[in-house]
């Protein structure tokens, strides 16, 4: 019988403290990997035991900060001083790794080949590392198998994972399944099947014929070996892909989707919450980032800063008769307008936000809003400070 | 060595249009297209990623395989691989066998996932096709994010590498000729001034010149703020915000002025991190490499009359 399903959480820290995995999903460049490392910061902090942030590709001041330039692919503990100079005195540990494409599958390879001397022609085969190293896939599936590899280890508490910038998110979702589906395949069990029975079931198949026609059999031979060698890890692949996929969907995973308030990321954000619901994956919170002040939204504001804007006059020369000190009438009336309208400017994208961020929020339990930051998130401090912000 | 002089961004016939997801590209790209036809040039826009965004920025409904005119002269299309390669069956091979491509593609595409290059192939290989045909002056190409984008663009050596021989091989000569004449192909790498995309634009022109043939045409810098104050009057604006000008102010304006001054000051403070990031792009990249400003949009929404807005603020840029 399944255990009873975990109570609905109230914000970032009570999903936190009831989920063993956190995977952050969004579109490119709204702050994935630094909410994943944020919120990961406050897991350590407050809720303790052993968490792990893996990441994909931070920004370099936040990988040094994390001491990710030396150690990457190989978990690093961030040293607790970290927290002691941020005025934190963590109530656990803070782990990182970041990952690396080609070396996690050497590792997979390594892990799964039957005996040294496939190992060693899979690692030197062309093909193998252009698809490893070059062509666009491999990065879904490598961040899923890892993730998977590292919560069996047992050895954290909390995973959380920032998501490859997949094409749509749905890539990652769907990588495991499509990397089981394709060791399972007709067409791989054609092409592992020697050149010769091939060229005779050619005959009859015009299929086989044409993408003898198009690839060239050269190609089509060289992929075979390739593939012969890779069917020695079959079992264990498809294996390991249907468990990476079962780990997705278990109760202690949970979702957490990543936006700003633009046109692009919320439609991406939309379209991922509604997949996740067709495939009964939990999602936990929505994170909505780098959105502007409340203010930008207050009607009173809003007229003053209308009234700066089309009489600055008027105003600049009330202000330099009572305080004549403050500058020069003109130069007064530029600036009055100047920050009218500015206001008002800001205030059109904060309005449209608020929508978005309506619209957003209907799909989700969990809704957290962190502001548009000065500068970019570079240290412990500043992640704790983020994480604080949306805890 | 010298470099040969640069080409005009809309002289070339083939432009492709990348950069960190979130930056704009789509928009840049759909303003580039509309900047182009609006000048007289047949000019076809490719999205990639068929991820409806151009939709978005046209908002003229969802796009094919089979390019669409939406505007006088602008024609929009949807890369679709398996589409892609029964035009190819036909053209190519003249496949009497029409009727069965279809589950043919299904499986072919299945392939793709496996043999490396494939995909990337299909699509390339459409879009080259397009410009060596000259069906357009121009061809536009929403490009894959900066992640993905350098696979694509040198799948056609790739596959020259690991092909030896076969129908594939011999088209990805011809191609490879024109990804890698800068008077035809170019890319624009589309960038907004913060970190990480700045980051990531840097890594990408060294890699497209490291790893692909195809040249850099242009950098874009994207939303870029406005500047608020101008000589002096960041001096009156720090007066303003002291708290002995409260009242007088608050008496002046006829309202509370402390969240219209805050809005000012974030807003100041925004454009200062900003340019910091603008000056690094700039120092960091090669001396003569063009740069366009596209200021950032304080629009309703992020429909057609924002792409008409960035394609004016592009035109202007290169001196139309």
């Amino acid at each position: 019988m399944a255990a009873p399903a975990p109570p609905a959480p109230s914000g970032l820290h009570q999903l936190l403290a009831t989920r063993e995995i956190i995977i952050t999903c969004g579109s490119g460049g709204v702050g994935k990997t630094t909410t994943a490392a944020a919120v990961a910061a406050m897991a350590a902090a407050q809720l303790g035991g052993k968490v792990l942030v893996l990441t994909v590709d931070p920004a370099r001041r936040l990988a040094t900060a994390l001491g990710l330039e030396r150690f990457g692919n190989v978990e690093t503990r961030v040293p607790p001083e970290l927290f002691t100079a941020a005025g934190v005195q963590p109530q656990g540990e803070l782990w990182a790794a970041m990952l690396d494409t080609k070396e996690s599958w050497d590792e997979l390879v390594r892990a799964h080949a039957p005996d040294a001397e496939t190992r060693e022609a899979i690692l030197a085969n062309p093909l193998y590392r252009n698809i490893t190293g070059k062509f666009v896939q491999s990065h879904d599936y490598i961040a899923m198998e890892r993730l998977y590899e590292i919560h069996r280890s047992g050895r954290y508490d909390l995973i959380v994972v920032d998501t490859p910038p997949t094409r749509n998110a749905i890539d990652f979702l769907e990588a495991p399944e499509r990397m089981a589906e394709f060791f399972s395949s007709r067409l791989l069990r054609w092409l592992i099947t020697p050149a010769r029975s091939r060229l005779v079931s050619a005959a009859s198949k015009p299929f086989y014929t044409i993408a003898d026609r198009i690839l060239g059999s050269q190609f089509l031979a060289d992929i075979a070996e390739f593939f012969v060698l890779f069917q020695t890890m079959y079992d264990g692949f498809v294996e390991r892909a249907d468990a990476v996929t079962r780990t997705l969907s278990d109760r202690r995973t949970s979702f957490v989707v990543v936006s700003t308030l633009e046109e692009g990321p919320v439609r991406e954000a939309q379209f991922f919450m509604t997949e996740l619901r067709r495939r009964e994956l939990a999602l936990g919170a929505l994170v909505l980032n780098k959105v502007l002040p409340d203010w930008f939204g207050d009607d009173a504001a809003c007229e003053v800063a209308t009234r700066l804007t089309n009489e600055p006059d008027t105003a600049a020369a009330a202000l330099t008769a009572t305080a004549p000190d403050v500058g020069e009438p003109e130069q007064v009336a530029r600036v009055l307008r100047e920050i009218g309208q500015s206001f008002l400017d800001y205030r059109i994208v904060a309005t449209r936000e608020r929508e978005q961020a309506a619209e957003l929020g209907r799909h989700a339990g969990v809704v957290v809003s962190a502001p548009y930051l000065d500068h970019d998130v570079a240290d412990l401090e500043g992640l704790l400070a983020l994480g604080r912000r949306i805890w | 060595m010298e470099r040969p002089p640069r080409l005009e961004l809309l002289e070339r016939r083939l432009v492709f249009v990348t950069g960190k997801g979130g930056v704009g590209k789509t928009s840049v790209a759909a303003a580039l297209g509309l900047l182009a036809s609006s000048r007289g040039q047949r000019t076809l826009l490719v999205e990639i990623d068929a991820k409806g965004a151009l939709n978005d920025v046209f908002e003229t409904g969802p796009l094919a395989f089979e390019p669409r005119e939406i505007a006088p002269n602008l024609f929009a299309m949807a890369m679709d691989t398996e589409e892609s390669l029964k035009e190819y069956l036909k053209l190519q091979l003249r496949i009497p066998l029409l009727a069965r491509i279809g589950p043919l593609a299904k499986s072919l595409d299945f392939v793709a996932t496996a043999a490396p290059g494939v995909k990337e192939i299909l699509t390339v290989g459409k879009i080259a096709w397009e410009v060596k045909e000259r069906h357009y002056d121009l061809v536009v190409v929403d490009a894959s994010a900066t992640g993905h984008v350098v696979g694509q663009l040198a799948a056609p050596e790739a596959i020259n590498d690991l092909v030896k021989v076969g129908r594939v091989r011999d088209q990805t000569r011809w191609m490879l000729d024109l990804l890698s004449d800068p008077a035809i192909t170019g890319a624009v790498v589309v960038a907004t001034p913060e970190e990480m995309p700045v980051t990531e634009t840097l890594e990408l022109v060294d890699r497209l010149e490291a790893e692909t043939q195809v040249p850099l045409a242009a950098v874009v810098v994207n939303k870029v703020l406005p500047e608020l104050f101008g000589r002096g009057e960041q001096e009156v604006f720090d007066r303003l915000c002291g708290p002995a000008l409260a009242d007088p102010l608050a008496a002046a304006a006829g309202g509370r002025v402390a969240p219209v001054l805050d809005g000012a000051r974030l807003a100041v403070t925004l454009r200062r991190t900003r340019a910091e990031h603008i000056t690094r792009l700039r120092t960091q990249l090669p001396t003569d490499m063009p740069l366009l400003y596209v200021p950032y949009l304080f629009t309703r929404s992020h429909g057609v009359r924002a792409t008409h807005n960035i394609a004016d603020a592009l035109g202007a840029e290169l001196g139309y």
